[in-house]
């Protein structure tokens, strides 16, 4: 089933002449990996970061087209491009978490980190928040190494693992959704490894979008590839088929490295 | 060989202004402890200035510093906030220059306007009008530093709240201030360290008194408009006591400033 349906959707940045994706359609298949590939200045990131409208925190882009999540209670497609009140855009980023390149640990202790978006999203009751904690740093594959110092800060821990306490950060919320930018790219190779796998695991209750520079971590851990250049889809289908059998000449020349 | 004689000279041309500069700046501090010191005596701690001591004027001089900041802190800090999180373009843009021309308006020139604006109306000098015009000397220097230590926060940290559905006055509070707290509060304590030794602000502003006073809304004794004062005096005893405080009063600037820079060294 598609969790988020991608249609016609182009942008703009702000004082831009041409839009930065032109009439991308691309659906997000729930409880799956989407790998968004491509060189640099393709508009992967542009794409992945209009999925959760963090494009807003700054004004005047330029959104065409629709892009449509799926909503669980009403069973129907809604357009998050539609969303212009404040408290809309807070439950669509509880709905659609994003993790980053460098790991954003916030200057809290590391229970406080993970509990932070449980405290937004209003839950105040403390065992529950205590439990909810457990589980997405057990989710995370961080409880072993941090249980029993859940109240020191976040900032004693390592790269590797400040990345996955983001991530039990961005599970705690329950999100239905979670983007990828890029984040294992300031990671050593055994926090990387350690990161594939828990995305892995991860999309059993979540929908995984991911955007990688590196493309061996897309055909590993992908169910699904959108190859793009310079603003446009070229190519999208299963992850096998893009790397075994392109369609698109350009895609076969990326992967096999001949450019980009 | 040319450039290894240049370099020589260079090298050598540097060392002398830096010598140069670090001697005039000795010479003014080891005349101040030698001239401050012979004069400085425990009892000056305990006596008003009436009775040739200096308590009122230290205790005068951190009330007046101290209620400066109590006005110039929370709206230098707003105003910081405001033109680096909220305020967009041009309208941040002439702020913050604003303000940076505020940093370098000459001091007493500050202290004629609070003059024109508060103690002519009034019709008498007052601790508040000298808190005013020391408020006004800090709000520029809270607002660049504020300013300058939430630039320093990476724009990853605000979207990765946003991204967990924080509001953005919630990141900024929670998140963005927590990460600029330290360097926040040196630059607070510096501005401190700047306003505490003034001396134009408070000339004919709040002036200076003799006695011990709690009342702001007359004249309030302060430190450096009493060394003002004294060094000026025919009578040697007293232009002994300005040394004495003077001597006090870079002390003061002096171990709040180090404060400061402990402070942002060992975070580092």
């Amino acid at each position: 089933m598609t969790l988020m349906s991608i249609k016609k959707f182009s942008f703009t940045y702000p004082g831009a002449d041409e839009p930065s994706l032109k009439n991308i359609t691309l659906p997000i298949e729930k409880n799956k990996i989407t790998a968004l590939i491509g060189p640099s200045g393709c508009g992967k990131s542009t794409l992945l970061r209009s999925m959760n409208r963090i494009h807003d925190l700054y004004p005047g882009n330029k959104y065409d087209g629709k892009i449509e999540l799926f909503n669980e209670t009403s069973k129907k497609y809604e357009n998050i491009l539609d969303i212009k009140k404040e408290n809309e855009f807070i439950e669509l980023r509880q709905k659609v978490g994003m993790i980053f390149q460098k790991p954003t640990p916030f200057p809290m202790s590391i229970f406080d980190n993970v509990a932070y978006g449980l405290k937004i999203a209003g839950i105040k009751n403390k065992s529950e928040l205590q439990d909810r904690v457990e589980n997405a740093l057990k989710g995370s594959a961080l409880w072993k190494e941090v249980h029993d110092r859940l109240g020191k800060s976040a900032m004693g821990l390592s790269g590797g693992q400040q990345q996955r306490l983001c991530i039990a950060r961005a599970v705690a919320v329950k999100p239905e959704l979670l983007l990828f930018d890029e984040p294992t790219s300031a990671l050593d190779p055994i926090s990387t490894g350690a990161i594939e796998e828990l995305l892995v695991e991860l999309k059993k209750d979540i929908t995984i979008a991911i955007v990688t520079h590196n493309m061996q971590q897309a055909s590993r851990i992908s169910d699904y590839t959108a190859f793009m250049y310079l603003g446009d889809l070229v190519e999208y289908d299963k992850t096998e088929n893009i790397f075994l059998n392109p369609k698109e000449k350009q895609t076969e020349d990326y992967i096999t490295g001949r450019f980009g | 060989m040319k450039r290894l004689v240049i370099n020589k000279i260079v090298l050598a041309l540097s060392t002398l202004s830096a010598v140069l500069g670090l001697a005039f700046l000795a010479w003014i501090l080891i005349t101040l402890f030698v001239k401050g010191l012979s004069s400085f005596h425990l009892s000056l701690f305990v006596n008003d200035l009436i009775n040739n001591g200096l308590r009122n004027l230290i205790i005068g001089q951190f009330i007046l510093a101290g209620m400066a900041s109590i006005i110039g802190i929370p709206l230098g800090m707003v105003a910081g906030i405001y033109i680096r999180e909220y305020g967009r373009g041009r309208y941040a843009n002439i702020i913050r220059n604003l303000s940076d021309i505020m940093m370098s308006a000459p001091s007493i020139v500050i202290g004629a306007f609070v003059y024109a604006l508060v103690v002519v109306p009034t019709g008498h000098t007052s601790g508040f009008a000298g808190s005013i015009a020391l408020a006004i000397m800090m709000i520029p220097i809270v607002i660049s530093t504020t300013d300058s230590m939430l630039s320093l926060v990476p724009q990853e940290l605000r979207e990765a709240g946003i991204a967990l559905g924080a509001s953005k006055y919630k990141v900024i509070f929670d998140i963005v201030i927590k990460s600029a707290k330290v360097g926040i509060m040196t630059g607070i304590l510096l501005a401190f360290a700047r306003i505490v030794g003034e001396t134009a602000p408070l000339l004919f502003t709040s002036q200076t008194s003799n006695y011990f006073t709690l009342d702001l809304t007359q004249a309030f004794p302060s430190l450096s408009v009493s060394i003002y004062d004294l060094a000026s005096d025919v009578q040697t005893s007293s232009r002994d006591l300005a040394w004495a405080a003077s001597f006090i009063l870079t002390v003061m600037v002096l171990v709040i400033n180090l404060t400061g820079k402990f402070i942002t060294r060992n975070k580092k």
